[in-house]
C-alpha cells in the first residue's frame, strides 16, 4: 500500500505525504543501486507481470530492473496491437494474467483510464506506466526525486513545462505531484498544445519559451511525437525548434545558471532540445533514468508488500 | 373490446388541453371519452384508484434504437417496447440505424410486424435521409412514408455534404416529413471520446468541442432558410446549439428541437467522479456545467420541444472495454421520467413543462397524433407516482442491456400504469419482467 492506495495509477488522487512516502523511500532504494552486488531480497517470492500495449524500451526496462534488484520474479507482457484488433479485450488478458497470480500488474495502454479498467477487475495491485495522455506516475515522481536531489526541495520552486502538453501524460503527473510537493508550475508550448482547461490543474499558460523559462529553477523538455507534425498541431520541426526549442543561445541568455534540464526521453535531437543543452552541465536527464529505477523500486516495495525484516536490509 | 377504465383521484396534467387538477378519466373503445371533475362510475368500467398520482397523456419518444433487425442481443422491438411502457412511454420513434438500415419499406414493415406482435407501446419508425445512411443518395421517401416512417433521419451520423442536405430537405417537402438531424462536424470531433475541457483534460481522453455541434447546427439552420423543409436537431447539447435554434425559432423558421434525460441532469465531470465508466460515454457527449443550463433553460423556454430518451442499448461486449474503445449510449427509457422530475424538484423546470415536453412538445413535432387527452384522443395515458422512490437495478430492467449511469442511484417518481389505445399494458408491481 502507498498510503490508502492499493494502486499507482493517478498522482491526482495521491496526497503529499503518499508522494513524499514513495519519494523517501526511493532514496534508501538509490543506495541499494550504488552497491557493487545489486541485488535485496526484499520481493523474494513476488512476481510482477509487465503489460505492454504499447512501445516502450526504458520504462519496461526501468520496471524489470526495478523488480530484479529487489528479487521478484519479473515477466514481460507485450503486445504490440491494441485489446480491439487483437479479439481478447483487456479485461480478459488482464484476468488471464491475474489467474497467474502476480502481485503486481504493471500496464501501459494507449487509452487513458485502461489502468482502472484493469484494476477494478483483478485482485492485484496496478501500476500505470502510462495511459494514453492521462498519467504517468511513476515518470511525475521520479521526476520529483530528481529535483528534490538537485534542488533539495520542490517547495517555492519554479518548474517549466514545456511541449506539447495536450497529448503529455507525463506533464499531467508532473504538475499533480509538482504542485503537491509546493512548486510552481509554467506550462508552455504553441497554443495548439495547450489542452483546454489545464490552468484547472494549477498552472499556469505561457506561449513564449523566454516567459516560461526566465527565472525558472527546472525545465521540463517534452518530446515533439512526429506522428503531430501536419496533424495539423504545428506547421513543422522547423518553426517549432527556433520558437519552443531549448538550444545553448536561449540557455545561456534566459535560465539561470543553477536551472536544471530535465527530458522524460526519448530525445528527438535538434527538436526540442539541442545536443549540446541535452549533454551539457545542466542536463540531468540521465539522473532521471537512474533515479527511474529506484523509484519504481519503491512503488513495487510499497505495493507488493515486501517483508518488513528484509526491508531494513534494503534500507541499510 | 378493450374494458372501460375510470381513473380517479388522479391529477390530471394535459398541457395540450391547458387541463391540470384533479380529474376522472373515462376510457372507452380505445379513446379519451371523458375528462370530468365529478362523474358516475358506469357500471361496466373497471375503476383505477390514482389518488396521488399524476395522469397525463402517455408520454412519447422520438429518438429511441431498438436495434432490431440485426442486433437482436442488445435489444428487439418487443423488449425496448416494453422498456418503453415501463417507463410512460406509450409511442416510440424507432431510428433507422439497424442492420440493415430503415431505407427501404420491408425493413420499415418488418419493425411495425413486431409492433403490432408485441402489442405494447406504438412504433414510429423513422427512415434514413439517404441510402444506407451513407450520406450519399437520397432514399425514397414516397416509399418510406407508405410504409409508415414518420421523419428521417440518418441518426448516428451527421449529413457531412451540404448539397445532399440541401436536397433532402427540399425533397421531404413534397411528403410532409421532418428530418431529424445527429450534428456533428466529424473532422473537428477527430477521435474524441467525450466532451472538451477541463475534465477531458484531467482524465488525458480526446475531447469533442461544443462548436462540432453547432458549426453543423448552423449550417442546417442556414439550409433550412433556403430550402424552407422542416427540421428538427436531435439530442441538443451545447450551448451554441441552444442559442442558434432559439434565435431561428424566433425568425420564424420551421426548426424544432429535442434534448436528452442525460443531457439535462449529467456533466463531463461525472465521466472522471465515475472513474472512467463507460456509461458515461454518449454522442454528443456529456458536456460542461454551463451547456447543461443553456439545455434547461433551452428546455424551459419552449426553445427545445422534447424531451427524448436516445435510448441506446448495448451489451458489455461493446461496454466492458476501454472507454477510448467502448460504444456510445446509454438506455434511458425506464429513468427518463424520475431523472426530469429532479429537474422539477431543482426549480429548473415546471410541472407543466416537464408534461408537456413529454407528450405534446414531441407529437408536433413529427405530426404524430397523441400527446394529449383531449376528448376523442387515442386511449394513450401514463398514470405517475412522482413520490415512489426505487433505486435502479439494471438486472430488473425490461431493456435487454444495462447500459445506464443511474445503476444503484436512488430515483424518485415511477410510472404505475402505461394505457396504450385503453388497454392496460404496464401495471407495476404485477406485469412480468
Amino acid at each position: 500500500m502507498i498510503g490508502r492506495h492499493k494502486h499507482c495509477i493517478s498522482l491526482a488522487e495521491y496526497s503529499r505525504e503518499e508522494i513524499l512516502e514513495v519519494l523517501d523511500l526511493a532514496v534508501s532504494m538509490k543506495e541499494v543501486l550504488q552497491r557493487p552486488i545489486k541485488k535485496v531480497p526484499s520481493l523474494r517470492g513476488k512476481s510482477v507481470v509487465n503489460l505492454f500495449f504499447e512501445a516502450s524500451t526504458r520504462t519496461r526496462s526501468s520496471f524489470e530492473i526495478a523488480a530484479k534488484v529487489l528479487s521478484a520474479d519479473a515477466l514481460n507482457w507485450t503486445s504490440s496491437s491494441s485489446s480491439v484488433t487483437k479479439g481478447e479485450t483487456l479485461v480478459d488478458t488482464a484476468k488471464n494474467l491475474e489467474a497467474m497470480r502476480p502481485d503486481v500488474l504493471v500496464i501501459r495502454h494507449s487509452a487513458g483510464g485502461a489502468p482502472k479498467l484493469v484494476a477494478d477487475h483483478v485482485g492485484c495491485s496496478v501500476v500505470s506506466a502510462g495511459d494514453g495522455a492521462h498519467e504517468h506516475p511513476s515518470q511525475g515522481l521520479l521526476d520529483c526525486f530528481t529535483l528534490r536531489e538537485k534542488l533539495g526541495t520542490l517547495e517555492g520552486k519554479t518548474v517549466a513545462i514545456v511541449g506539447d502538453i495536450s497529448h503529455s501524460r507525463v506533464a499531467r503527473s508532473d504538475i499533480h505531484a509538482m504542485t503537491k510537493l509546493g512548486a510552481r508550475v509554467r506550462l508552455c508550448g504553441p497554443p495548439t498544445m495547450i489542452p483546454a482547461g489545464i490552468e484547472t490543474l494549477g498552472a499556469t499558460v505561457h506561449y513564449q519559451l523566454r516567459e516560461a523559462v526566465e527565472g525558472a529553477d527546472a525545465v521540463v523538455m517534452l518530446r515533439i511525437q512526429h506522428e503531430r507534425i501536419g496533424d495539423p498541431l504545428i506547421p513543422g520541426t522547423r518553426e517549432y525548434s527556433k520558437l519552443w526549442g531549448l538550444n545553448a543561445k536561449k540557455a545561456a541568455e534566459w535560465l539561470r545558471p543553477s536551472c536544471v534540464i530535465l527530458h522524460p526521453g526519448p530525445i528527438n535531437r535538434g527538436v526540442e532540445l539541442s545536443p549540446e543543452v541535452a549533454d551539457g552541465p545542466q542536463s540531468v536527464i540521465l539522473d532521471q533514468v537512474q533515479n527511474g529505477v529506484a523509484v519504481r523500486m519503491a512503488i513495487l516495495y510499497l505495493l507488493a508488500g515486501g517483508n518488513p525484516a528484509e526491508a531494513g536490509e534494503a534500507k541499510a | 373490446m378493450a374494458e372501460v377504465l375510470f381513473i380517479e383521484g388522479g391529477r390530471v396534467i394535459d398541457p395540450a388541453s391547458g387541463t391540470d387538477g384533479v380529474r376522472t378519466v373515462i376510457l372507452r373503445d380505445g379513446k379519451v371519452a371523458e375528462i370530468a371533475e365529478r362523474a358516475e362510475k358506469p357500471r361496466d368500467a373497471r375503476g383505477i384508484d390514482a389518488r396521488g398520482k399524476w395522469v397525463t397523456p402517455g408520454f412519447i419518444d422520438l429518438h429511441v434504437h431498438l436495434r432490431e433487425p440485426g442486433q437482436e442481443y442488445k435489444e428487439t422491438v418487443a423488449t425496448g417496447a416494453r422498456a418503453a411502457v415501463a417507463g410512460g412511454f406509450t409511442a416510440v420513434c424507432a431510428m433507422p440505424n439497424t442492420k440493415p438500415v430503415n431505407d427501404n419499406a420491408s425493413v420499415t414493415e418488418l419493425v411495425l410486424a413486431r409492433a403490432a406482435a408485441a402489442g405494447l407501446a406504438r412504433v414510429h419508425p423513422v427512415g434514413a435521409i439517404s441510402k444506407g445512411s451513407n450520406g450519399e443518395e437520397l432514399a425514397e421517401y414516397g416509399e418510406l412514408l407508405a410504409a409508415g416512417c414518420v421523419a428521417l433521419s440518418d441518426d448516428g451520423r451527421p449529413v457531412l455534404s451540404s448539397a445532399l442536405m440541401r436536397r433532402a430537405l427540399e425533397y421531404a417537402k413534397a411528403f410532409g416529413l421532418t428530418l431529424t438531424v445527429h450534428e456533428e462536424d466529424l473532422q473537428l470531433v477527430g477521435k474524441g471520446v467525450m466532451h472538451e475541457g477541463a475534465a477531458a483534460t484531467r482524465l488525458g481522453l480526446k475531447g469533442i468541442p461544443g462548436a462540432a455541434e453547432d458549426v453543423m447546427v448552423l449550417r442546417d439552420l442556414a439550409l433550412l432558410e433556403l430550402t424552407g423543409g422542416r427540421l428538427h436537431v436531435a439530442h441538443v447539447s451545447s450551448r451554441g446549439s441552444v442559442r442558434a435554434i432559439r434565435e431561428a425559432k424566433a425568425r420564424g423558421l420551421a426548426v424544432t428541437a429535442e434534448v436528452t434525460p442525460h443531457h439535462l441532469a449529467l456533466t463531463d465531470e461525472d465521466v472522471g467522479a465515475s472513474g472512467y465508466s463507460t456509461d458515461f460515454k454518449m454522442n454528443p457527449p456529456l458536456r460542461s456545467t454551463e451547456d447543461v443550463q443553456a439545455c434547461r433553460e433551452g428546455l424551459a423556454d419552449g426553445t427545445l420541444d422534447a424531451i427524448a430518451t436516445d435510448h441506446a442499448p448495448h451489451s458489455a461486449v461493446e461496454k466492458d472495454v476501454e472507454f477510448d474503445a467502448a460504444a456510445n449510449g446509454i438506455v434511458g427509457l425506464e429513468t427518463a421520467f424520475p431523472v426530469c422530475l429532479a429537474l422539477v424538484r431543482a426549480g429548473a423546470l415546471t410541472e407543466r413543462r416537464l408534461v408537456e415536453a413529454l407528450t405534446i412538445g414531441p407529437a408536433r413535432a413529427f405530426g404524430l397524433a397523441g400527446g394529449t387527452l383531449a376528448a376523442g384522443a387515442a386511449a394513450d395515458v401514463a398514470v405517475l407516482d412522482p413520490k415512489a422512490e426505487w433505486i435502479v437495478d439494471p438486472a430488473r430492467m425490461y431493456s435487454k442491456s444495462r447500459n445506464t449511469p443511474w445503476k444503484g442511484k436512488r430515483l424518485a417518481g415511477r410510472c404505475v400504469m402505461t394505457i396504450v389505445g385503453g388497454r392496460i399494458v404496464h401495471e407495476e408491481g404485477r406485469t412480468e419482467r
